[in-house]
């Protein structure tokens, strides 16, 4: 019989069975950032376990809160720098070079196809993009991870979603996504690979490959997954050019991985997204959505671009189409941090960051920041932040604070407008 | 082992993420005590107060996808130190229910039928959990009302109990 793509990865990286339906594997990446892993690292070495299993595997940033905003988190960061240096864990990330972690990682092509990779953070699922099995586990499974380098997992049924149709001018691999949440519901995929395929999928950049996948949590997966293509080749050769000889040869022993024609699955969805139009979510959960048209009385006070969904060169690029030659309203406070300092340089080189200053956001250093609300435009109660990030959850982005999740093109438009509004960019249908 | 009786906290919603459970912005606390006054802090559940309500109870039951959302341990921990080591609800997300058994906790799932019918019996009523591990049953009681469920752990569940988590496990083991 058949297997999926994460089925032959987990087969392949198996080292135990302990229990019925408990599958221990091997890990080939271990990452960290520094607001789970301190205390991972305080249990470990409070249980004289102050151990890594492979200095080479494990990848450390500080992104959530940086620069650090007060001593509690300056702490955070000293706990983790100390520990990196510690273990000589050469690849850790300090601000004016870091980004965050579900962007800088792959950026510096430690995800490859077939990869098992861990971090203590929910949407260690973006990784899937590559063809990875890439999960967030907390703090527990982290610290096993860092001293064992394994993990345990529960057989991965997958759920398959084949995504057709063409999509329409201004509309996103964010909408798409919003689209299959709303459908799945917040549960609909718990304890289960979504496996995102298809010739939409096909067609996508590895940059909107990762904001599909880095959203599968929201629907409750376990990881979002795509098969690895000529994009995904095309993207990590800088890194594999000399493990290869050929793309081709990298493409075919990258190709053996995706899921067999006869693979069983839990669930297979046909998504037809042609008439699909930019979408919004309207309670406190990402399940909610409605087009953007429907919304369009919504008064807005913050406009936040960034994060690990939507905070690469591409939403940047997306969102600076809308904003070219625009002021946003004098009524909205605009954000923009770009999520690695590589492409805030890029950024900068294309005359983005103008764009932006121009149209009178301000540009913020690569950090989590306001995507969790913990700095950096954290919202007032009663104040409405129209957002790029991936959780719209009471109180995310500050306490009282109401969010709605949108396309970057639909953020940047809202903060022209001040209120919610679809870009210039969709023609309708 | 941990003490897996008493008081019932009702929370009748589905979907509870672990923003509700413990808001980011204590996710700079870097000790489990000090997350203690912060339980549920911003969760939006119609007349419920944190404050009151968490008080003396050692058990939480709810609906469906409790602890949805971020993967912080930081909410098994704020539990934890308030003396709850046992949710029972209609479903988990995977990574909070994980991380319940690997803190040596328990998390505990039941028929959307049953979850009802506690509801229907017990909400809004003084409610006592007795915990009966070895038989796979725990009881409710409440005034003259007592009734028993049956619950089901798999092997490697209980094994992290006994154990006490995931890391001695883990670490006696690979
Ligand atoms: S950007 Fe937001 S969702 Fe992404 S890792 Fe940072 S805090 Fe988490």
């Amino acid at each position: 019989m058949g297997k999926t793509i994460t089925e032959k990865i987990f087969a392949a990286h198996h080292v135990d069975t302990p229990y019925k339906d408990i599958h221990v594997i091997r890990l080939d990446a271990v990452f960290c950032h520094e607001i789970t892993t301190p205390v991972a690292i305080n249990n470990l070495v409070n249980r004289n376990k102050d151990r890594v299993f492979d200095p080479e595997k494990i990848k450390a940033v500080i992104d959530h809160v940086t620069p650090a905003k007060d001593s509690k988190t300056a702490m955070q960061g000293k706990i983790l720098r100390e520990w990196a240096r510690r273990h000589k864990i050469k690849d850790f990330f300090d601000i004016g070079r870091n980004g965050i972690c579900h962007a800088i990682f792959p950026e510096k092509g430690y995800v490859r196809p077939g990869y098992t990779v861990i971090m203590g953070d929910s949407h260690t699922c973006t990784l899937g993009a590559f063809g990875a099995f890439a999960a967030g586990v907390g703090t527990t499974d982290l610290e096993v991870g860092i001293l064992k380098g394994v993990c345990a997992f529960r057989y991965p049924n997958t759920v398959k979603v084949i995504i057709s149709g063409e999509l329409q001018d201004g509309v996103y691999a964010k909408d798409v996504i919003l689209s299959i949440i709303g459908r799945l519901g917040v549960d609909g995929a718990t304890n289960r690979v979504i496996e995102f395929t298809g010739p939409v999928v096909d067609n996508m950049s590895m940059e909107a490959r990762m904001t599909l996948c880095n959203m599968a949590v929201e629907a409750g997966g376990t990881s979002g997954i795509c098969y690895p293509d000529m994009t995904t080749v095309e993207y990590l050769w800088k890194f594999i050019k000399d493990e290869y000889t050929t793309k081709e040869e990298a493409l075919e022993k990258f190709s053996r991985l995706a899921s067999d024609a006869d693979a069983t699955y839990d669930q297979i969805i046909e998504h037809d997204i042609s008439s699909l139009e930019p979408l919004i979510t309207f309670g406190y959960k990402p399940d909610q959505v409605k087009p953007v048209r429907e919304m369009e009385a919504i008064k807005v006070d913050q406009v936040y671009i960034g994060s690990c969904t939507n905070g690469r060169i591409e939403d940047l690029r997306a969102a600076a189409e809308v904003l070219k030659g625009e002021n946003i309203s004098r009524l909205i406070r605009g954000i923009v941090s770009p999520a690695t300092s590589e492409i805030y340089r890029q950024a900068m080189e294309e005359g983005i960051l103008k764009t932006f200053i121009d149209a009178g956001f301000c540009v913020t250093n690569p950090t989590c920041g306001a995507c969790l609300g913990m700095s950096n435009g954290v919202l007032a109660e009663g104040e409405v932040c129209a957002s790029t990030t991936n959780r719209n959850f009471s109180g995310r982005m500050g306490k009282g604070g109401m969010v709605h999740l949108v396309s970057p093109a639909t953020a940047a438009a809202t903060a022209i407008a001040g209120h919610v509004i679809n870009s210039k960019l969709f023609k309708g249908l | 082992m941990k003490n897996f009786s008493g008081g019932v906290l009702f929370l009748d919603r589905s979907d509870i993420n672990t923003d509700e459970i413990i808001p980011a912005r204590y996710l700079t606390e870097i000790s489990k005590k000090a997350l203690k006054p912060y339980l549920l802090e911003d969760l939006s559940l119609d007349g419920f107060t944190p404050k009151d309500d968490i008080e003396g109870k050692r058990v939480i039951i709810t609906r469906a996808n409790f602890g949805c959302g971020s993967s912080r341990e930081h909410a098994p921990w704020a539990l934890e130190v308030n003396g709850i080591n046992l949710v029972i609800a209609e479903s988990f997300a995977r990574i909070f229910r994980q991380n319940m058994f690997n803190c040596g906790m328990m998390a505990v799932e039941l028929s959307a039928q049953t979850i009802d019918n506690i509801f229907t019996g017990f909400f809004g009523k003084k409610t006592y959990l007795e915990m009966e591990l070895e038989r796979n049953i725990f009881s409710l009681t409440a005034d003259e009302r007592r009734q028993e469920v049956i619950f089901s752990l798999s092997d490697f569940d209980r094994a992290l109990i006994r154990s006490g988590g995931w890391l001695e496990f883990a670490d006696s083991k690979y």
